[in-house]
């Protein structure tokens, strides 16, 4: 991470936003959408930024699932989990994807090609098993779908 | 030019509407981006606006505008609105949802809107609670607390500055009209929170989504500019989670708008009296906030005229997973069950038979299609050791293996758990590896050669018994147990609730857990 990038991108946010607790959460979702993840060195800069604690700013930081502390993959396949598209077939879907992208659920495959997420519900549970890859929506995944999505990623 | 309507909600996205709406778009035609009706298996859905009202075709594909634009199209439906699954309907809260284009303030106020909002702000903000009340709207959300009581707690309260806010977190498996509201109707939400503002002297609301929303989000925040000034001086934002579903839960929801991690406060105080940044705070579920503008422009007595016992009015209620019509159906309290699942959800989508529905997300009990009868209310679901919750029914057909269920409930509560609470936050780990073991346990192996078969190693300095029984009986008893006190033990529904889906899978599909199946009941 650059660290000097994400300097000015507090300085700027801060301008335009305060510095208000309550502005943490928007402020580390500014910040990943710009550059990717939250490096733990730039923790001591979000803190004395928001007038916090380093160990408040850690908190935060670890409890959500969102952030990230390491940068993720160059494509992001987050694969629903949840029951609803357990009901169709999930597992297996969840399953294939591993062996088909070459990465486990939770990982970045070792050329930070692609990382493979759950994710607990998209909220498109008649049609599912579902995905967002890069954020795009896919509904009813089967084998093909799975094709589709690796040859995606692979580029 | 024709003017044809395609849904843009996140759903119809998923199944490939973006690429059906820019092949009109190339064959010359007038496009509007609605949302959606909310029935996917005719997703993505293509109406076209003739002299005989608007006509649908769907599913549609992306080079079959020709046959859709001669009416040849074998996927013809008519006219939409006729079809059973939407004239079975009663449809209040989402009247508009998949009509009008959701970010047109003119349609907007053409089908109604605004109304409820003019009525109420003509009238005293005792009134307009007064209104709610007796309308008996009760919390959306999966409580079922009466949403008139909370306002009136909010007026009562002293205090120069409260607020609004409305949880969006939708994080229920099963569950998507919160989604598709934000989406369809998102001015219906505003209007309601500005009602609300106008009842308990609010001047600023905040409208909390899960990050995994996206669609939704840039829906609300697009229509929360260009309403500003309709609703003025109240002001609204829109708040993004960060993938914690605990945040659902209304006390740790405020917490990580105030910066903080979405952890679960003991109450009282109630938020109603002491909440967002310690003011009073009115708290809903969109459903809830979204319901009052109907209430407000109908009158209380056309909402409390539909219903079953206490829970009175519509439920927009979701359906889900291995169904074959599955989306989302508005109706009133009192349908039961098997009406939903099987008359109206078509029986599952792999057409095999129904096993088991889980009502009410995660926290949800699981039911057996000998339960069907059961009314969909409030108080028959709590008798019946279950709970509505935010209505998305779940439906699986008979290859779902329950003790596998019962562990993913547990490993959900270990997933997303805040931490604060031991039941919760420990329970929920030993209650994975019980029924690991009880999993283990269910298939006969042969004895392993150093074998004291079925015991455990005691650990060094352990204070447990010498050796723990790891059958299916002791385990079950123990699961019981644990159960028992995170039901009783944890502070809120996360810990509190993750035992309804285990303790029903155990109850009634006991064959999945290595005990004898139930003998079936004779008919009465």
């Amino acid at each position: 991470m650059k660290l000097d990038e994400a300097k000015a991108l507090v300085e700027e946010w801060l301008r335009s936003n305060g510095r208000a607790r309550n502005g943490l959460l928007p402020l580390l979702h500014h910040l990943q959408d710009a550059i990717g993840y939250i490096d733990d060195a730039m923790v001591a800069e979000i803190a004395s930024a928001l007038n916090l604690s380093r160990a408040d700013v850690h908190g935060v930081l670890t409890f959500y699932h969102d952030y990230r502390r390491k940068p993720a993959g160059r494509h992001v396949v987050k694969l629903c989990r949840a029951e609803s598209c357990q009901a169709r077939g999930g597992a297996a879907i969840e399953a294939a994807a591993a062996e088909l992208l070459g990465v486990a659920m939770g990982e970045t495959r070792h050329d930070g090609q692609v990382s493979l997420e759950a994710v607990y519900c998209l909220g498109l549970c008649a049609i599912g098993p579902n995905a967002l890859v890069d954020g795009r929506p896919i509904a009813r995944i089967d084998t093909a779908a799975l094709d589709r999505i690796a040859a995606d990623v692979a580029a | 030019m024709t003017r044809v309507f395609i849904s843009a909600d996140m759903a119809s996205v998923a199944l490939g509407a973006d690429q059906v709406a820019q092949a009109f778009v190339d064959a010359g035609c007038e496009v509007v981006r609605t949302g959606s009706r909310g029935l996917f298996s005719i997703e993505p859905l293509v109406e076209v606006e003739t002299a005989d009202g608007r006509i649908g075709y769907g599913p549609v594909a992306a080079d079959e505008v020709r046959t859709v634009l001669d009416g040849a199209h074998p996927n013809r439906l008519g006219d939409v609105a006729a079809l059973p699954f939407f004239a079975a309907q009663q449809r209040f809260t989402f009247a508009r949802c998949g009509i009008v284009d959701p970010l047109s303030m003119a349609d907007y106020a053409a089908h109604g809107g605004w109304t409820g909002l003019d009525i109420a702000r003509s009238a005293d903000p005792q009134a307009v609670v007064d209104t709610v009340k007796a309308s008996g709207l009760r919390g959306r959300g999966g409580a079922g607390f009466p949403t008139g009581i909370k306002w009136q707690t909010v007026l009562d309260a002293p205090g120069a500055e409260k607020y609004i806010v409305c949880n969006a977190d939708e994080g229920d498996s099963g569950t998507f009209a919160d989604r598709m509201l934000m989406e369809g109707d998102p001015f219906c939400l505003i209007e309601g929170m500005a009602i609300a503002a106008h009842a308990v002297g609010a001047g600023h609301g905040y409208i909390y989504i899960r990050s995994e929303y996206a669609f939704a989000v840039e829906t609300m925040r697009k229509a929360i500019e260009l309403s500003a000034a309709r609703i003025a001086p109240f002001t609204l934002e829109v708040r993004v989670g960060a993938g914690a579903y605990v945040c659902g839960e209304e006390t740790a929801l405020l917490d990580s708008i105030e910066g903080k991690r979405g952890q679960v406060r003991a109450k009282p105080p109630l938020p109603a009296l002491a909440g967002l940044f310690g003011r009073p705070t009115v708290i809903n579920n969109v459903l809830s906030l979204a319901a009052v503008p109907f209430i407000l422009s109908a009158g209380a007595e056309a909402y409390a005229d539909v219903g079953f016992g206490r829970s009175r009015g519509t439920m927009p209620v979701q359906l889900a997973g291995n169904v074959k019509n599955g989306g989302l159906f508005e109706v009133g309290f009192g349908i039961t069950l098997g009406e939903l699942v099987n008359d109206i959800g078509g029986g599952t989508a792999s057409g095999r038979p129904v096993r088991a529905v889980q009502v009410g997300g995660p926290l949800g009990a699981y039911f057996p299609p000998s339960m069907f009868d059961l009314p969909f209310d409030y108080e028959a679901f709590t008798q019946a050791g279950g709970l509505i919750g935010h209505a998305g029914i779940t439906v699986f057909d008979d290859s779902v293996d329950m003790a596998h269920m019962a562990r993913f409930a547990m490993e959900f509560c270990a997933v997303e758990s805040c931490g604060k609470c031991t039941p919760c936050r420990i329970g929920s780990t030993r209650g994975v590896e019980i029924m690991d073991r009880i999993i283990a346990a269910r298939i006969p192996e042969p004895a392993p050669p150093t074998a004291r078969t079925g015991t455990l190693e005691k650990a060094l300095y352990s204070r447990s018994p010498d050796r723990i029984d790891v059958s299916p009986g002791a385990q079950t008893a123990l699961l019981r147990d644990l159960c028992d006190t995170m039901k009783y033990g944890s502070l809120c529904a996360l810990g509190g609730f993750t035992p309804y889906p285990v303790l029903s899978a155990l109850d009634h599909f006991p064959e999945d857990f290595g005990a004898p199946a139930p003998i079936p009941q004779a008919a009465e």
